[in-house]
């Protein structure tokens, strides 16, 4: 995975709140395999094509500041709903690295984390400003410091949002967090032999197997 | 309760909060089957096949006359089949009755029992929490996590109690207490949150209704849901297949009884909801919150003070093609489905079968058991012959229309009275319109071809 440190990039705003992530991409889509080149095209695809696969011009990113934008900057509960990873693989192949909101779907949020896409949450107000900024200055930059844990908004002023510890780690190191874990061998080892001795129930009775 | 389970898992703790959470239960279908590709890349093995269990329900047609699934969804299914057999992971597989929607046959295989910790790949798994087990969706990166290790690195969520109290009213379902919920905390109220479901209306229900609750957890915004197991959880479980049996089950049952909610503890937030206040429900937009009891009109935008959820509604509204003002029980719909990890248990056949008998469908009607154990036992009462009768298509297990992924969807414009979880955009199709509600609403509104208060029908 690649580490994420600081980034200074062209911005997007999304306005719309509890943004599903079946709008993200939408379920035809999970089929495909990420690696195929017109992946970025899933993303948002039926509310940014049209049936002949023209752009719809209303639609954020279709507009020629806002094309190529590398950080999402959207309402409440963006990415509620499915579990779908592919909706985080599809924000990657677009490039975008980060996505700013007042709060995001459980399941998505860690889903970024795990792509190396960085997911912050700021107040509400804060937020709004940002998007704000964005539609009075359509293209501008914003730039998110993750070491220092900081916002820096088009007109400058600066905004602290909170990481986890342990997430912060694993994104600025890059690390495989499956590596990681692996390391921890002889605790599971040890948990799932007192598990197997206080809960033998726990586990599913084997002559059911056949 | 939460606290409970979780303290039970903790394997090893991490920085800033997190703790490495073992995994009693692994629920796979082949929707995740990228992430056994992954693995095997990396040249990892599965740490625990035994705890591992397989179905196929996404991509499974629910029809012998349903067109041909198209290479891609096939090549899964295909997949999780060779998969599984290599690393002796049990498989429900094609052909197999025990086979069903992952969320309905853990609980009916007794896989799922009060205070586990299970995972699987799909946002609806909050369902299994409905027996007092620790349950969530997880996504694809993390199902391959749990297939290495067993465990997950997780931080503990806050903890949100939602009590129903009172009695719920003829035509009154738990479909109708979930949505009201919904409506009430919002989709995004339970982000971040734990869920636990109490309250004298939700002891009054019976397994299959609080599986339907826990299930829209994520709706509300949160991956778990869970509800306390007291007597009509263990006669649920006793004698399935994989549960625990003689002396085992006794020392099940001991820890069970030590499950529920100690008195007096605190929860970082509660709701309370009067029984008696909640009416048949249906959802007018595009987000499960957007619900609303049948009686009522659709809103009104313009009335909305703040801009981001007038636009919002607007846009919803544009969507679904809906007037501001229209009663909702004059709605004419173009379809019909009966089914979902939400509504396609035994429970949910009888009730919407109650409706049907001896009526007629006037507009297209799929009924879509969850398992093939639901549908044989749902036969074996005549379930089947009163759908059948009444004009309704009797299919085969499977996610089918909530999915929009296996070729069973609604066209661009048609209007769904669904028993399904989302209404968003595109959900059952591309441009397709759904309206959420409960078995017994869906089966009235088949029969009369528009939104309909199933209290009117008299049954």
């Amino acid at each position: 995975m690649q580490p994420f440190t600081r980034v200074t990039a062209a911005a997007v705003p999304i306005d719309l709140p509890n943004v599903d992530t079946d709008r993200v991409i939408p379920a035809r889509f999970l089929r495909k395999d990420r690696s195929v080149p017109e992946y970025a095209s899933f993303l948002f695809h039926d509310v940014r094509f049209n049936a002949d696969g023209s752009e719809r011009t209303e639609f954020v990113l279709n507009q020629p500041p806002f094309r190529g934008a590398k950080i999402v900057v959207a309402a409440e509960n963006f990415g509620c709903g499915s579990s779908r990873e592919a909706a985080v693989w599809a924000l990657a192949a677009y490039g975008v690295c980060s996505v700013i909101a007042p709060s995001l779907g459980d399941i998505f949020h860690q889903n970024c984390f795990k792509n190396g896409l960085l997911p912050v949450i700021l107040p509400g107000d804060v937020v709004a400003d940002l998007r704000g900024q964005l539609h009075a200055q359509p293209g501008v930059s914003i730039t998110i410091d993750l070491e220092a844990q900081t916002v820096t908004a088009p007109d400058g002023a600066r905004h602290r949002f909170d990481v986890d510890l342990f997430r912060k780690e694993m994104l600025l190191s890059g690390r495989d967090e499956i590596g990681l874990t692996l390391g921890y061998e002889a605790q599971i080892a040890e948990f799932e032999a007192r598990h197997a001795r206080e809960a033998a129930w726990a586990a599913p009775r084997a002559a059911a197997r056949q | 309760m939460f606290e409970k389970v979780w303290a039970r898992h903790v394997v090893a703790e991490g920085p800033g909060g997190h703790v490495l959470l073992y995994v009693d239960r692994h629920l796979l279908h082949e929707g995740t089957t990228a992430a056994f590709g992954r693995l095997a890349k990396s040249g990892r093995r599965v740490r625990r096949p035994d705890l591992a269990f397989a179905t196929a329900d996404h991509y499974v047609p629910t029809s012998p006359a349903s067109p041909a699934p198209d290479a891609e969804g096939r090549a899964m299914v295909e997949s999780l089949a060779r998969y599984t057999a290599d690393q002796r992971i049990v498989h429900f597989g094609v052909g197999d009755v025990r086979r069903g929607i992952v969320h309905v046959i853990g609980p009916e295989q007794g896989l799922t029992v009060p205070g586990i910790t299970l995972v699987c790949g799909d946002s609806h798994t909050a369902t299994h929490g409905a027996f007092g087990a620790l349950a969530f969706g997880i996504g694809s990166s993390e199902v391959e996590h749990v297939l290495a290790t067993q465990t997950l690195w997780q931080k503990k969520p806050l903890t949100m109690r939602i009590s129903v109290e009172g009695r719920l009213t003829t035509g009154v379902s738990a479909k109708d207490v979930i949505l009201a919920i919904i409506a009430t905390i919002g989709a995004g109220g339970g982000v971040r949150h734990a869920i636990e479901y109490a309250g004298s209306a939700i002891r009054a229900m019976s397994m299959d209704e609080r599986m339907t609750v826990c299930n829209m957890s994520i709706e509300a915004g949160a991956r778990a849901g869970m509800i306390a197991p007291d007597e009509t959880t263990f006669a649920f479980i006793e004698g399935r297949p994989f549960a625990p049996r003689g002396e085992a089950w006794a020392q099940a049952l001991a820890s069970w009884k030590a499950l529920p909610t100690d008195p007096g503890a605190v929860f970082d937030r509660e709701v309370t909801l009067a029984a008696a206040d909640i009416a048949p429900t249906v959802t007018w937009g595009t987000s499960p919150q957007d619900a609303l009891p049948i009686t009522s009109r659709v809103p009104d935008p313009a009335a909305v003070g703040d801009a981001g959820r007038r636009e919002s509604m607007a846009r919803a509204l544009a969507y679904m093609g809906l007037r501001p003002g229209t009663p909702l029980g004059e709605i004419a719909v173009n379809r019909v489905f009966i089914g979902s990890c939400t509504n396609s248990r035994l429970d949910d056949l009888r009730t919407a079968a109650r409706v049907v008998k001896g009526r007629r469908a006037v507009v297209p009607a799929w009924v879509v058991p969850g398992s093939g154990l639901i549908k044989r036992a749902a036969e074996a009462e005549g379930l089947d012959r009163v759908f059948l009768d009444a004009g309704f298509e009797w299919r085969e297990a499977g996610c089918s229309m909530c999915v929009g992924m296996n070729g069973d969807t609604a066209g661009a414009g048609e209007r769904v009275a669904s028993t399904s979880n989302r209404n968003f955009e595109g959900r059952q199709g591309k441009g397709a319109r759904t309206h959420l509600m409960s078995p017994a609403m869906a089966a009235a509104a088949a029969v009369t071809g528009r939104l309909t208060d199933v209290r009117t029908l008299g049954v």
